[in-house]
Protein backbone atom coordinates (compact mmCIF):
# COMPACT_ATOMS: atom_id res chain seq x y z
CA UNK A 1 0.00 0.00 0.00
CA UNK A 2 1.15 3.50 -0.74
CA UNK A 3 -0.37 6.88 0.07
CA UNK A 4 1.94 9.25 -1.71
CA UNK A 5 1.90 12.96 -1.05
CA UNK A 6 0.70 14.79 -4.12
CA UNK A 7 -0.66 18.16 -5.05
CA UNK A 8 -4.45 18.12 -4.61
CA UNK A 9 -5.12 20.18 -7.76
CA UNK A 10 -2.73 19.07 -10.46
CA UNK A 11 -5.22 18.35 -13.24
CA UNK A 12 -8.66 19.17 -14.65
CA UNK A 13 -9.92 15.93 -13.15
CA UNK A 14 -8.80 16.88 -9.64
CA UNK A 15 -10.10 20.42 -9.99
CA UNK A 16 -13.47 19.14 -11.21
CA UNK A 17 -13.61 16.75 -8.25
CA UNK A 18 -13.03 19.57 -5.75
CA UNK A 19 -15.63 21.76 -7.44
CA UNK A 20 -18.07 18.82 -7.34
CA UNK A 21 -17.45 18.60 -3.59
CA UNK A 22 -18.15 22.34 -3.38
CA UNK A 23 -21.45 21.76 -5.18
CA UNK A 24 -22.38 19.01 -2.72
CA UNK A 25 -21.50 21.23 0.26
CA UNK A 26 -23.76 23.96 -1.14
CA UNK A 27 -26.48 21.38 -1.70
CA UNK A 28 -26.17 20.22 1.91
CA UNK A 29 -26.47 23.84 3.12
CA UNK A 30 -29.41 24.47 0.82
CA UNK A 31 -31.25 21.33 1.92
CA UNK A 32 -30.58 21.84 5.63
CA UNK A 33 -31.55 25.52 5.64
CA UNK A 34 -34.76 24.74 3.75
CA UNK A 35 -35.52 21.90 6.15
CA UNK A 36 -34.92 24.12 9.21
CA UNK A 37 -37.22 26.80 7.79
CA UNK A 38 -39.95 24.29 6.94
CA UNK A 39 -39.93 22.29 10.18
CA UNK A 40 -39.49 24.84 12.92
CA UNK A 41 -42.45 26.74 14.22
CA UNK A 42 -40.56 28.60 16.90
CA UNK A 43 -38.25 30.65 14.73
CA UNK A 44 -38.98 34.33 14.24
CA UNK A 45 -39.18 36.31 11.02
CA UNK A 46 -35.56 37.42 11.08
CA UNK A 47 -34.24 33.87 11.37
CA UNK A 48 -36.69 32.65 8.75
CA UNK A 49 -35.51 35.35 6.36
CA UNK A 50 -31.89 34.41 7.06
CA UNK A 51 -32.59 30.76 6.25
CA UNK A 52 -34.47 31.64 3.07
CA UNK A 53 -31.64 33.88 1.94
CA UNK A 54 -29.10 31.17 2.78
CA UNK A 55 -31.06 28.70 0.67
CA UNK A 56 -31.12 31.11 -2.28
CA UNK A 57 -27.47 32.01 -1.91
CA UNK A 58 -26.42 28.36 -1.85
CA UNK A 59 -28.47 27.66 -4.95
CA UNK A 60 -26.74 30.58 -6.66
CA UNK A 61 -23.27 29.36 -5.59
CA UNK A 62 -24.11 25.90 -6.76
CA UNK A 63 -25.07 27.16 -10.22
CA UNK A 64 -21.87 29.15 -10.52
CA UNK A 65 -19.81 26.11 -9.54
CA UNK A 66 -21.78 23.92 -11.93
CA UNK A 67 -20.86 26.20 -14.82
CA UNK A 68 -17.18 25.83 -13.92
CA UNK A 69 -17.53 22.05 -13.69
CA UNK A 70 -19.26 21.97 -17.09
CA UNK A 71 -16.33 23.90 -18.52
CA UNK A 72 -14.11 21.02 -17.37
CA UNK A 73 -16.40 18.51 -19.12
CA UNK A 74 -17.49 16.89 -15.87
CA UNK A 75 -20.86 16.44 -14.23
CA UNK A 76 -22.26 17.36 -10.84
CA UNK A 77 -24.52 15.43 -8.49
CA UNK A 78 -28.18 16.48 -8.90
CA UNK A 79 -29.66 18.42 -5.98
CA UNK A 80 -32.50 15.97 -5.34
CA UNK A 81 -30.00 13.17 -4.69
CA UNK A 82 -28.20 15.17 -2.00
CA UNK A 83 -31.50 16.39 -0.59
CA UNK A 84 -32.58 12.76 -0.13
CA UNK A 85 -29.33 11.96 1.70
CA UNK A 86 -29.75 14.99 3.97
CA UNK A 87 -33.35 14.01 4.72
CA UNK A 88 -32.29 10.50 5.64
CA UNK A 89 -29.70 11.57 8.19
CA UNK A 90 -31.18 14.85 9.37
CA UNK A 91 -31.03 15.10 13.12
CA UNK A 92 -30.21 18.68 13.98
CA UNK A 93 -31.57 20.42 17.04
CA UNK A 94 -34.79 22.19 16.25
CA UNK A 95 -34.44 24.98 18.77
CA UNK A 96 -33.35 28.52 17.94
CA UNK A 97 -29.70 28.14 18.97
CA UNK A 98 -29.41 24.75 17.29
CA UNK A 99 -30.60 26.10 13.96
CA UNK A 100 -28.42 29.20 14.04
CA UNK A 101 -25.45 27.15 15.18
CA UNK A 102 -25.96 24.73 12.32
CA UNK A 103 -26.21 27.66 9.91
CA UNK A 104 -23.01 29.14 11.36
CA UNK A 105 -21.21 25.81 10.82
CA UNK A 106 -22.53 25.73 7.25
CA UNK A 107 -21.18 29.18 6.42
CA UNK A 108 -17.87 28.64 8.24
CA UNK A 109 -17.34 25.29 6.58
CA UNK A 110 -18.05 26.71 3.14
CA UNK A 111 -15.70 29.63 3.80
CA UNK A 112 -12.93 27.26 4.91
CA UNK A 113 -13.48 25.04 1.89
CA UNK A 114 -13.19 27.90 -0.64
CA UNK A 115 -10.25 29.40 1.21
CA UNK A 116 -8.30 26.11 1.13
CA UNK A 117 -9.29 25.48 -2.49
CA UNK A 118 -8.13 28.93 -3.62
CA UNK A 119 -4.83 28.41 -1.81
CA UNK A 120 -4.34 24.99 -3.40
CA UNK A 121 -5.07 26.37 -6.88
CA UNK A 122 -2.68 29.28 -6.34
CA UNK A 123 0.04 26.84 -5.26
CA UNK A 124 -0.52 24.59 -8.27
CA UNK A 125 1.18 25.36 -11.57
CA UNK A 126 -1.17 23.13 -13.56
CA UNK A 127 -2.84 24.37 -16.75
CA UNK A 128 -6.61 23.97 -16.51
CA UNK A 129 -9.22 23.64 -19.24
CA UNK A 130 -10.95 26.76 -17.91
CA UNK A 131 -9.56 30.24 -17.49
CA UNK A 132 -7.57 30.41 -14.28
CA UNK A 133 -8.37 34.06 -13.53
CA UNK A 134 -12.09 33.49 -13.98
CA UNK A 135 -11.93 30.38 -11.78
CA UNK A 136 -10.14 32.23 -9.00
CA UNK A 137 -12.39 35.28 -9.20
CA UNK A 138 -15.59 33.18 -9.02
CA UNK A 139 -14.23 31.29 -6.01
CA UNK A 140 -13.07 34.49 -4.30
CA UNK A 141 -16.51 36.07 -4.79
CA UNK A 142 -18.24 33.05 -3.30
CA UNK A 143 -15.76 33.01 -0.41
CA UNK A 144 -16.55 36.67 0.35
CA UNK A 145 -20.27 35.91 0.43
CA UNK A 146 -19.63 33.08 2.86
CA UNK A 147 -17.64 35.44 5.08
CA UNK A 148 -20.54 37.90 5.04
CA UNK A 149 -22.86 35.01 5.92
CA UNK A 150 -20.76 34.09 8.96
CA UNK A 151 -20.98 37.71 10.13
CA UNK A 152 -24.73 37.84 9.64
CA UNK A 153 -25.42 34.65 11.60
CA UNK A 154 -23.03 35.74 14.37
CA UNK A 155 -24.98 39.01 14.71
CA UNK A 156 -28.27 37.15 15.02
CA UNK A 157 -26.78 34.80 17.60
CA UNK A 158 -25.50 37.70 19.67
CA UNK A 159 -28.91 39.34 19.53
CA UNK A 160 -30.49 36.12 20.81
CA UNK A 161 -28.37 36.10 23.97
CA UNK B 1 -1.42 21.42 2.58
CA UNK B 2 -1.49 19.31 5.66
CA UNK B 3 1.17 16.67 5.21
CA UNK B 4 1.73 16.39 8.98
CA UNK B 5 -1.60 14.57 9.30
CA UNK B 6 -0.63 12.17 6.52
CA UNK B 7 2.57 11.33 8.38
CA UNK B 8 0.80 10.84 11.71
CA UNK B 9 -1.73 8.60 10.03
CA UNK B 10 1.00 6.51 8.39
CA UNK B 11 2.92 6.16 11.67
CA UNK B 12 -0.25 5.12 13.51
CA UNK B 13 -1.15 2.49 10.92
CA UNK B 14 2.39 1.07 10.75
CA UNK B 15 2.59 0.91 14.56
CA UNK B 16 -0.70 -0.95 14.56
CA UNK B 17 0.43 -3.41 11.88
CA UNK B 18 3.85 -3.95 13.45
CA UNK B 19 2.56 -3.88 17.00
CA UNK B 20 5.59 -1.74 17.82
CA UNK B 21 7.49 1.37 16.69
CA UNK B 22 7.39 2.39 13.03
CA UNK B 23 10.70 2.42 11.19
CA UNK B 24 11.46 5.55 9.18
CA UNK B 25 11.99 3.33 6.14
CA UNK B 26 8.46 1.93 6.41
CA UNK B 27 7.03 5.43 6.85
CA UNK B 28 8.93 6.73 3.81
CA UNK B 29 7.75 3.74 1.79
CA UNK B 30 4.11 4.14 2.75
CA UNK B 31 4.15 7.84 1.86
CA UNK B 32 6.31 7.31 -1.22
CA UNK B 33 8.86 9.92 -0.15
CA UNK B 34 12.64 9.75 0.25
CA UNK B 35 14.01 8.59 3.64
CA UNK B 36 15.65 12.02 3.95
CA UNK B 37 12.38 13.93 3.69
CA UNK B 38 10.68 11.43 6.01
CA UNK B 39 13.43 12.00 8.57
CA UNK B 40 13.08 15.75 8.29
CA UNK B 41 9.31 15.68 8.82
CA UNK B 42 9.58 13.17 11.69
CA UNK B 43 12.07 15.49 13.40
CA UNK B 44 9.61 18.35 13.03
CA UNK B 45 6.73 16.27 14.40
CA UNK B 46 8.90 15.18 17.31
CA UNK B 47 9.84 18.77 18.19
CA UNK B 48 6.13 19.63 18.20
CA UNK B 49 5.38 16.79 20.62
CA UNK B 50 3.44 14.45 18.28
CA UNK B 51 5.91 11.55 18.36
CA UNK B 52 9.16 10.23 19.79
CA UNK B 53 11.94 9.00 17.57
CA UNK B 54 14.64 6.69 18.87
CA UNK B 55 17.48 5.82 16.55
CA UNK B 56 17.58 2.14 15.48
CA UNK B 57 14.25 1.57 17.18
CA UNK B 58 11.75 3.70 15.33
CA UNK B 59 8.98 6.23 15.76
CA UNK B 60 6.20 6.07 18.33
CA UNK B 61 3.30 8.50 18.58
CA UNK B 62 2.71 10.38 21.82
CA UNK B 63 -0.80 10.42 23.31
CA UNK B 64 -1.54 13.70 21.52
CA UNK B 65 -0.12 12.19 18.34
CA UNK B 66 -2.44 9.20 18.63
CA UNK B 67 -5.48 11.44 19.06
CA UNK B 68 -4.54 13.51 16.02
CA UNK B 69 -3.70 10.43 13.93
CA UNK B 70 -7.06 8.85 14.73
CA UNK B 71 -8.84 12.06 13.70
CA UNK B 72 -6.86 12.07 10.45
CA UNK B 73 -7.91 8.47 9.74
CA UNK B 74 -11.55 9.38 10.44
CA UNK B 75 -11.23 12.27 7.99
CA UNK B 76 -9.73 9.99 5.40
CA UNK B 77 -12.51 7.47 5.98
CA UNK B 78 -15.16 10.17 5.53
CA UNK B 79 -13.54 11.24 2.25
CA UNK B 80 -13.30 7.65 1.01
CA UNK B 81 -16.88 6.87 1.95
CA UNK B 82 -18.09 10.13 0.42
CA UNK B 83 -16.29 9.31 -2.85
CA UNK B 84 -17.75 5.80 -2.91
CA UNK B 85 -21.26 6.44 -1.59
CA UNK B 86 -22.07 9.85 -3.06
CA UNK B 87 -19.82 10.44 -6.07
CA UNK B 88 -19.39 6.77 -6.98
CA UNK B 89 -15.70 7.16 -7.72
CA UNK B 90 -13.95 3.91 -8.64
CA UNK B 91 -10.45 5.14 -8.00
CA UNK B 92 -11.42 6.34 -4.53
CA UNK B 93 -8.24 5.45 -2.63
CA UNK B 94 -5.98 7.48 -4.85
CA UNK B 95 -8.42 10.39 -5.00
CA UNK B 96 -8.96 10.38 -1.23
CA UNK B 97 -5.21 10.64 -0.75
CA UNK B 98 -5.08 13.62 -3.07
CA UNK B 99 -8.03 15.26 -1.35
CA UNK B 100 -7.12 14.71 2.29
CA UNK B 101 -4.67 17.59 2.41
CA UNK B 102 -7.26 20.07 1.15
CA UNK B 103 -10.41 18.74 2.91
CA UNK B 104 -9.98 19.64 6.57
CA UNK B 105 -12.00 18.32 9.50
CA UNK B 106 -14.66 21.05 9.42
CA UNK B 107 -15.44 20.27 5.79
CA UNK B 108 -15.26 16.52 6.43
CA UNK B 109 -17.77 16.93 9.27
CA UNK B 110 -20.32 18.38 6.86
CA UNK B 111 -19.71 15.61 4.33
CA UNK B 112 -20.16 13.19 7.23
CA UNK B 113 -23.82 14.33 7.52
CA UNK B 114 -24.71 12.55 4.28
CA UNK B 115 -22.71 9.32 4.50
CA UNK B 116 -22.90 6.17 6.60
CA UNK B 117 -20.05 5.70 9.03
CA UNK B 118 -19.83 3.21 11.85
CA UNK B 119 -19.47 4.37 15.48
CA UNK B 120 -16.26 2.38 15.97
CA UNK B 121 -14.47 4.46 13.29
CA UNK B 122 -11.44 4.58 12.94
CA UNK B 123 -10.81 1.16 14.56
CA UNK B 124 -12.38 -0.55 11.56
CA UNK B 125 -9.89 1.01 9.16
CA UNK B 126 -7.84 -1.67 7.45
CA UNK B 127 -4.35 -0.43 6.66
CA UNK B 128 -3.54 -3.29 4.27
CA UNK B 129 -6.42 -2.53 1.92
CA UNK B 130 -6.33 1.21 2.71
CA UNK B 131 -10.07 1.39 3.33
CA UNK B 132 -12.61 0.85 6.13
CA UNK B 133 -13.11 -2.90 6.53
CA UNK B 134 -16.85 -2.30 6.91
CA UNK B 135 -17.34 -0.33 3.71
CA UNK B 136 -19.28 -2.43 1.23
CA UNK B 137 -17.81 -2.10 -2.20
CA UNK B 138 -19.87 -3.31 -5.12
CA UNK B 139 -16.83 -3.86 -7.25
CA UNK B 140 -13.43 -3.79 -5.67
CA UNK B 141 -11.67 -1.06 -7.58
CA UNK B 142 -8.26 -1.66 -6.09
CA UNK B 143 -6.82 -3.49 -9.03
Amino acid sequence: MSMSLQSPVGSDHQLARLLQIGVVLEEVVEARAAKHAAESEEIDEEVRTLLEEATEESADHRERLERLVEGLNAETIPFDEIQALVERQYEADQDFDGILYDQLCNEETAYKFYDDLIEAIEESDAQFGIDRDRLLSVLAEIREEEAAGVEEVTKLMERGQ
Amino acid sequence: MNTANQYLKAIYLIQKMEDGPASTGAIAEMLDVSPASANEMIGKLESEGWCNHEKYKGVELTEDGIVRAREAIQNYCIIERFLVEVLEVENFREEATQLESVIDETVAERLDTIIDREPQCPDCFDAESDVCALLELEVDAAD
